[in-house]
């Protein structure tokens, strides 16, 4: 059974569609990435599985229940950590985690909370106004860590952090995958998504455009080819599957479909190699694609 | 510096307007309500009273106590208080709390000298304090009342603006010293309650002691009677020096830092903080004790009117239009009924302080914190709700001890506790209908929550004025504060206090089951 289910969400807010009906399902044991440009509705899709938005139309299940009406019930086994972390000013670190921890009514585990403030270097004496945009982060990232949930939804968590907290982030994630948690993860950081996640989904003006692992997307996607060769190709542009060719020196640049690579392989090698480079499709590159509006041929 | 003039427009608009067509109203009133020499005489006795002293300074002029005279005893004060407290809030925004939020580093990043935004907010202030000086002053002056003359006018301008200038730079200087917003705000107010309490003190027992405070040494300036300037030069001298220490301090400070250090807190969270209602608690600690505090002494400072106040109201007809009739009972008592709802209506306003502290809260994305948590809405809204809901009758029960207090003091015969407890207490429906009407805002209309004040306002408003100025009876049905009977002029009515409880009651479920529908802004 899904971990997260929802299906053709809609959220209308007066006569504009935030979400235009959005399919998802995270399983049990998954790092699920979900991306998309800003104001795409990643955050609204967020809301609404955390109960605080109300969905117009659709469905979302966590645990099998209605994420509005057993949105209660559904956070004793949630761990949320959201992209704009507001503390109360008054109140120091250690506070709030303790103060999270307690509501979130899951077991205060005293050895785990100093084990996670250690490892993220911060100092919980401090009172909250005293911190900057990425301690206050790592206020919510203990907080969650530390409590024992099903799952985690985290929302851009990392983009405060310096890359060494970065990779402490990451080793806690990836030790919750393998103690069969799992997570919902929405990312601005490619890398990082290619990094943890199992599967992936794009959204963009409200609509899944794009849903997979990331090795069926990769499938669909494009090769980076850097070419030289013994004797000159003039009509390598003509190729089924072969784009965006340029001559810079004496090297072609180009993408090949993943699925006509063979052929074309097998094409210019009539002409001598002798100089090849090939790199596998980035997120990065599919993303951009998605961005820039060009479908091409998915 | 014109960056900053667009910003608080509004505001400044509304606080610059308000002070000056108060001034302006109550001064063109004031010959109707004491029509003769002779009337006013008569309340120049009242004023020699030193409780009246205290709150709202030394009358001069008192044997010969014309229009102007009585103008400037009643009013310069408490709107010299409005432009005090003007001069911090819009200093504190410019400086510190712009700061704070970032906008200053983001200015001072552009080729401005580090002292530009400094001088420019003080510019600011200093020149809308100006424009009320000179607002106030001819507004007054067309009116043409006895012994206000254009000096006279001008200086009493003047003394507001001054006013408002020094408490700006004060307000300038905390934001040096401090290291966030709330603290600015805190020591700056502080002092102002201070310079009020000195200045009282000095008025009735030592004159040297309310020269030290600024608000005591405006009033020196004997507006209407004497028309000494020397005083604002004096204040404004002073301003200047606070000014220059706060430009000194700014250049050699870090950007976002004070002088005074922030303490350190605790590592974990005491058992008390782990819940919504905890946290709730914690979060206006300061405000509920503040407010009790002042609850008390606002009973203090009414209980203390009513001493003399038998033969003064034998007199003034005005104030005999103002008091429900009534046989049996002496003037002071009936008198006690008017205020005893006035004092309820200030009172409501901590309660609704309290449950609106939610909606802030929500602005700030901090409820969903919350509620992403394993807490219902219920429980967040439950725990504001339990707080304003005891804070009606802790507030009430406050003053009519500070009331009582202070009446036992002044008054030969005085009124008994049990006649204010009645009195007070008969109010309490009326003010949970006032919360209950805050909690069916935050549930239907949380962007527009302050219409709970304008209906606040509305209830203050005919109360007040409204047997002065003959408005029809519904007037004041329209608001819950016209369904409480008056004690001890009437006799408490259970079953009509039964029935308002239950409309609160009504309003709160209600906008519970609105809280539980809605989307939660973020």
């Amino acid at each position: 059974m899904a971990i997260i289910e929802v299906k053709n969400l809609v959220k209308k807010f007066g006569n504009f569609t935030a979400l235009g009906g959005v399919n998802l399902d995270v399983n049990p044991g998954e790092i699920y990435g979900f991306i998309g440009p800003n104001g795409a509705g990643k955050t609204t899709t967020i809301r609404i599985l955390l109960g605080i938005l109300k969905a117009t139309s659709g469905q979302a299940t966590i645990f099998g229940l209605d994420a509005w009406k057993d949105a209660v019930e559904i956070h004793k086994r949630v761990a949320y950590v959201p992209g704009e972390v507001n503390l109360w000013p008054n109140l120091t670190g250690g506070e709030v985690i303790d103060l999270f921890v307690k509501l979130r009514r899951t077991n205060n585990n005293k050895r785990r909370r100093e084990e996670l403030i250690e490892r993220f270097d911060l100092d919980p004496s401090k009172k909250c106004r005293t911190y900057s945009k990425g301690n206050r982060q790592k206020v919510a990232l203990i907080a969650a860590f530390a409590s024992d949930a099903d799952l985690y939804i985290l929302d851009e968590p990392t983009p405060g952090l310096d890359p060494l907290m970065e990779r402490v982030f990451h080793e806690y994630v990836l030790e919750a995958k393998q103690e069969g948690k799992s997570i919902f993860l929405s990312s601005h950081i490619l890398s990082e998504v290619e990094r943890l996640c199992d599967k992936v989904s794009i959204i963009r003006n409200g609509k899944i455009i794009e849903s997979g692992s990331l090795e069926e997307l990769r499938h669909l996607t494009r090769t980076s080819v850097v070419l030289q060769t013994k004797e000159p190709i003039d009509d390598l542009d003509k190729l089924k599957g072969v784009h965006n060719v340029e001559k810079k020196d004496n090297s072609l640049y180009f993408h090949v479909d993943s699925e006509q690579l063979d052929q074309v392989m097998k094409y210019i090698s009539q002409y001598g190699i002798v100089k090849l480079e090939v790199a596998p499709p980035t997120l990065e590159e599919l993303f951009m694609r998605h961005y820039k509006g060009d479908g091409g041929e998915l | 510096m014109g960056f900053i003039l667009r910003r608080d427009r509004m505001r400044m608009s509304i606080w610059v307007i308000s002070i000056v067509i108060f001034t302006v109203l109550i001064a063109s009133i004031l010959p109707d309500l004491y029509a003769t020499g002779a009337d006013r005489q008569l309340m120049a006795e009242t004023m020699k009273n030193p409780a009246i002293t205290v709150m709202i300074g030394p009358g001069y002029g008192l044997d010969n106590y014309t229009d102007g005279a009585m103008m400037a005893h009643f009013m310069l004060l408490f709107s010299a208080l409005a432009t005090g407290i003007m001069g911090i809030l819009f200093a504190t925004r410019h400086t510190r709390e712009d700061e704070e939020e970032g906008r200053i580093e983001m200015i001072r990043s552009l080729p401005v000298g580090p002292l530009s935004p400094l001088t420019a907010s003080f510019l600011y202030i200093a020149i809308v304090n100006i424009v009320i000086s000179l607002a106030v002053a001819f507004g007054l002056y067309p009116l043409g009342l006895e012994d206000m003359d254009l000096n006279g006018c001008l200086l009493y301008g003047a003394s507001l603006g001054v006013i408002g200038i020094f408490f700006a730079a004060l307000a300038g200087l905390f934001a040096q010293l401090t290291s966030n917003t709330r603290a600015t705000i805190g020591y700056s107010f502080g002092f102002l309650i201070l310079a009020y309490i000195v200045r009282g003190i000095g008025d009735v027992e030592n004159e040297a002691l309310s020269l030290i405070s600024p608000l005591g040494l405006i009033l020196r300036t004997q507006v209407f009677v004497n028309n000494y300037w020397w005083p604002v030069l004096l204040t404004l001298g002073i301003s200047m020096v606070i000014f220059a220490v706060s430009l000194y301090l700014n250049s050699i400070r870090d950007l976002g830092a004070g002088f005074i250090p922030t303490r350190p807190g605790k590592r974990n969270a005491s058992r008390f903080l782990l819940s919504p209602l905890g946290l709730s608690l914690r979060l206006q600690r300061t405000t509920i004790i503040s407010w009790t505090v002042g609850m008390f002494i606002l009973g203090l400072s009414y209980g203390s009117i009513l001493g003399d106040l038998e033969g003064f109201l034998d007199t003034s007809g005005i104030i005999q239009q103002m008091i429900p009739q009534a046989e049996g009972l002496s003037l002071t008592e009936r008198f006690m009924t008017m205020l005893m709802t006035i004092l309820s209506i200030l009172g409501t306003m901590p309660p609704i302080m309290f449950i609106l502290k939610l909606n802030s809260e929500e602005k700030k994305n901090r409820t969903e914190a919350l509620l992403s948590k394993a807490i219902s809405r219920n429980q967040v809204l439950g725990s504001y709700t339990l707080i304003a809901v005891l804070a009606v009758p802790l507030m009430q029960l406050i003053s009519i001890i500070g009331l009582w207090s202070a009446a036992v003091v002044v008054m030969d015969d005085a009124i008994s506790f049990n006649t204010f407890f009645k009195a007070g207490f008969a109010h309490i429906p009326a003010m949970w209908i006032m919360v209950g009407l805050a909690i069916l805002l935050i549930g239907y209309l949380p962007e527009h929550t302050n219409l709970a004040w304008l209906y606040l306002g509305y209830a203050f408003f005919v109360v007040y004025l409204g047997d002065m100025l003959q408005l029809p009876d519904w007037l004041n049905k329209l608001s819950p504060f016209g369904h409480i009977p008056q004690v001890p002029i009437e006799e408490i009515n259970m079953a009509k206090s039964l029935l308002l409880i239950l409309v609160a009651v009504v309003l709160i479920i209600v906008g519970f089951i609105g809280n539980n529908k809605r989307d939660i802004h973020g």
